[in-house]
C-alpha cells in the first residue's frame, strides 16, 4: 500500500483510522515471562500472539501490529535469535493474516519496527550503516510476508529512526510508513527531541503519518499531538498512548486507566487532530472496545457513515 | 598553541570555572588541557576532580534533573569527564587520596536492557566513584563474585522489565542469607520501577534517573560514613 492508497483508506473511515492497542503488556499477561523474546511466540504460541489480535479486530480497530516490536537483529542478538529475523518477522505476519481472515473484515497489517536498543555513534556503538542495514533486513521480511504498511515505533533518537526509515526505503520505495515517538522524558524523547522537530523532521523524510507512542499516558500524548498540530497542520497525525501511568502493586505492573478513561483520550485526541488513534501498553481490548464506540460516536456527530458495527 | 596561552592567563577560579563549562559542553580535549593546567599549578589531583570535574558535572545533573540537558548531552559530558579521570586516577591512587567510593552495577537476569544503567554509571564515575559495570543478564552468582572481588559501598541494580525486576528482590535475600546486605548500599533503578517496589524488596533506595542516583549516592554515603546524622 503506498501514501495515496493510505491517504483514500483514511478518507474513506471519516479521516480517522482506530489503531489496537497493548501487545506486549497482553502476552505478560498469556505467561510470557523473563525478558524472553515475545517475537519467539510468533513461532511457538501463534495461538496467543493471533488471540490479541483477534481481540483487537473484534473491538473495532482497523489498523493492528505485528508482534515484531524486537524483531531486528540488534535485539534479538540478546537473546541469541539473530539469524532468525526472516522467520520471526514472516511468522508475525502471517499471525496477524490469518486472524485477519478469521475476523471476516478489513483491517490493515502493519509490520511492527521498534528501536535496536543501542545508541549510535558517537554516543553509543552502532553505526548509522549498521542501523539502516539491520532495519532493512527487518522491513525486507515484513514486506516480502505482504505487510500493508509498516510502523516504527517507540523510538527516541532522530537519528535512529531516519536510520530505519532509509531501511525501509531500501527494500520498499513506495510503502507507506507511520512514524511514532515516545516523548516521556520532559515532553521530549530520553533523547531530548521535541514533537515539533521530530514531525518536521519525519515529514521531510517521507513518512506518511507522525506522532507519538508509549510514554506516560493519554495526557502526555494529545499534548504531542497539539505541538505537532501546530507546526505541521498538513501531516497525518498519530497517538498511540499508555493506558494511564504504571503503578505497580506486589511487584507487577498496572495500568489504571478504564475502558471510559480511554474513550476520553480519543474524543481528545481526535479534537487535537489525530488521524490514527489507538493505545499502547497496558491497553486491552476492553479499552479499544470502548474508543471504537466513542469514534463511532464522532463520526455519527459529524454526520460521516459510521464504521461497521464490530459486533 | 594559543589556547594552552590562554589556559595559563587565566585566575585558577576562572580555569576551573572553564574546566566546569567544557565538561558541560562535552569537549573532551579542553577538559583534558584544563586539568593538565591545574596539576601543572600544583593543584591536588583530589583538588582537581572535586572542584574541577565533580563540580561540572553537578551542574549537568542537575540540569538533567530539570529537563535542560537530555541524554545525549550527558553522555557528551560523561565522556569529557572521563577523559579527564584518565589523567587524574593513577595520580589519585598514587597521592593516596580520599576514595569517594565504589559502585558495582549491573541489569538484572533477564533483562538486556542497559542504557540507563550504562547512564548511571558514567554519572557516579563522573561524581568520582569507582564504578564496576557488570553490563546486562546478571544472576545472583555473577552478582555475588562481582561484590566480593571489588568489596563495593554501594550495588546498584537496573531493570527495564516488570518481568525483570523482581530478581532485584533475589538479589537482595541472597546478599541477608551471605550476611552482607548491611555493609552495602542497595540503590534500584528502570522505568518500571517506584519508591514503593524498592521498598517492597528491602533496597535501601529507588532512583528514578541517573541525575538522582549521584545524589543518592553521596547522601547515603554520608550517612553510613557517620558524616551526617540518620
Amino acid at each position: 500500500m503506498d501514501r495515496q492508497a493510505w491517504l483514500r483508506i483514511l478518507d474513506e473511515a471519516g479521516g480517522v483510522l482506530l489503531a489496537d492497542g497493548a501487545m506486549g503488556t497482553m502476552l505478560f499477561d498469556s505467561g510470557l515471562e523473563f525478558g524472553e523474546a515475545p517475537e519467539r511466540w510468533n513461532l511457538e504460541h501463534p495461538d496467543r500472539v493471533g488471540a490479541v489480535h483477534a481481540g483487537y479486530l473484534a473491538a473495532g480497530s482497523q489498523v493492528l501490529l505485528t508482534n515484531t516490536f524486537g524483531a531486528n537483529r540488534f535485539r534479538l542478538t540478546m537473546h541469541g535469535l539473530e539469524d532468525r529475523v526472516a522467520e520471526l518477522n514472516r511468522a508475525g505476519v502471517e499471525t496477524l493474516h490469518a486472524a485477519v481472515a478469521a475476523a471476516g473484515r478489513p483491517a490493515l497489517v502493519a509490520g511492527d519496527i521498534g528501536p535496536s536498543g543501542s545508541l549510535l555513534t558517537p554516543l553509543g556503538d552502532l553505526e548509522f550503516g549498521d542501523a539502516v542495514a539491520g532495519f532493512a533486513e527487518q522491513a525486507g521480511a515484513l514486506v516480502a510476508a505482504g505487510v500493508d504498511l509498516l510502523w516504527i515505533e517507540t523510538m527516541s533518537d532522530l537519528d535512529e529512526i531516519r536510520a530505519a526509515l532509509e531501511g525501509v526505503r531500501q527494500v520498499a520505495p513506495e510503502i507507506a510508513v507511520v512514524t511514532t515517538m515516545s516523548f516521556d522524558t520532559h515532553g521530549r524523547t530520553m533523547m531530548g527531541v521535541k514533537p515539533e522537530d521530530a514531525v518536521q523532521a519525519l515529514h521531510s523524510w517521507g513518512a506518511t503519518a507522525v506522532g507519538g507512542n508509549c510514554g506516560n499516558g493519554p495526557e502526555e500524548v494529545i499534548q504531542v499531538v497539539q505541538k505537532m498540530r501546530a507546526v505541521a497542520p498538513e501531516t497525518v497525525l498519530v497517538a498511540k498512548g499508555n493506558a494511564g501511568m504504571p503503578e505497580l502493586v506486589k511487584g507487577r505492573a498496572c495500568y489504571h486507566a478504564t475502558p471510559e478513561n480511554m474513550a476520553d483520550y480519543l474524543r481528545r485526541a481526535v479534537e487535537a487532530g489525530a488521524a490514527v488513534v489507538g493505545a499502547c501498553c497496558g491497553s486491552t481490548p476492553e479499552h479499544v472496545r470502548a474508543m471504537a464506540d466513542a469514534l463511532n460516536e464522532i463520526r455519527e456527530q459529524r454526520l460521516l457513515a459510521p464504521a461497521e458495527d464490530p459486533a | 598553541m594559543s589556547q594552552e596561552t590562554d589556559l595559563t592567563h587565566l585566575e585558577t577560579p576562572e580555569l576551573l570555572e572553564k574546566i566546569q563549562d567544557d565538561l558541560y559542553d562535552g569537549l573532551a580535549v579542553e577538559v583534558v588541557a584544563g586539568v593538565r593546567e591545574l596539576l601543572r599549578r600544583g593543584m591536588s589531583p583530589y583538588d582537581s576532580l572535586t572542584q574541577g570535574l565533580v563540580a561540572g558535572m553537578d551542574v549537568v545533573g542537575v540540569d538533567f534533573r530539570d529537563g535542560i540537558l537530555f541524554v545525549p548531552e550527558v553522555l557528551m559530558a560523561a565522556k569529557a569527564m572521563k577523559a579527564g579521570m584518565e589523567i587524574l586516577r593513577p595520580l589519585l591512587v598514587e597521592t593516596g587520596a580520599p576514595q569517594i567510593g565504589t559502585m558495582v552495577i549491573g541489569t538484572v537476569k533477564g533483562d538486556i536492557h542497559d542504557i540507563g544503567k550504562n547512564l548511571v554509571g558514567m554519572m557516579m564515575e563522573g561524581a568520582g566513584f569507582k564504578v564496576v559495570n557488570l553490563g546486562v543478564n546478571n544472576d545472583v552468582t555473577k552478582f555475588m563474585a562481582a561484590i566480593e572481588e571489588h568489596k563495593p559501598d554501594i550495588l546498584g541494580m537496573s531493570a527495564l522489565l516488570t518481568t525483570t525486576m523482581p530478581y532485584m528482590g533475589i538479589v537482595i535475600k541472597a546478599l541477608k542469607e551471605a550476611g552482607i546486605r548491611d555493609q552495602l548500599i542497595v540503590l534500584v533503578g528502570g522505568a518500571p520501577l517506584n519508591a514503593a517496589f524498592a521498598e517492597e524488596i528491602e533496597a535501601d533506595a529507588y532512583c528514578r534517573d541517573a541525575a538522582i542516583a549521584v545524589v543518592t549516592a553521596k547522601q547515603l554515603m554520608a550517612i553510613k560514613r557517620g558524616e551526617v546524622a540518620l
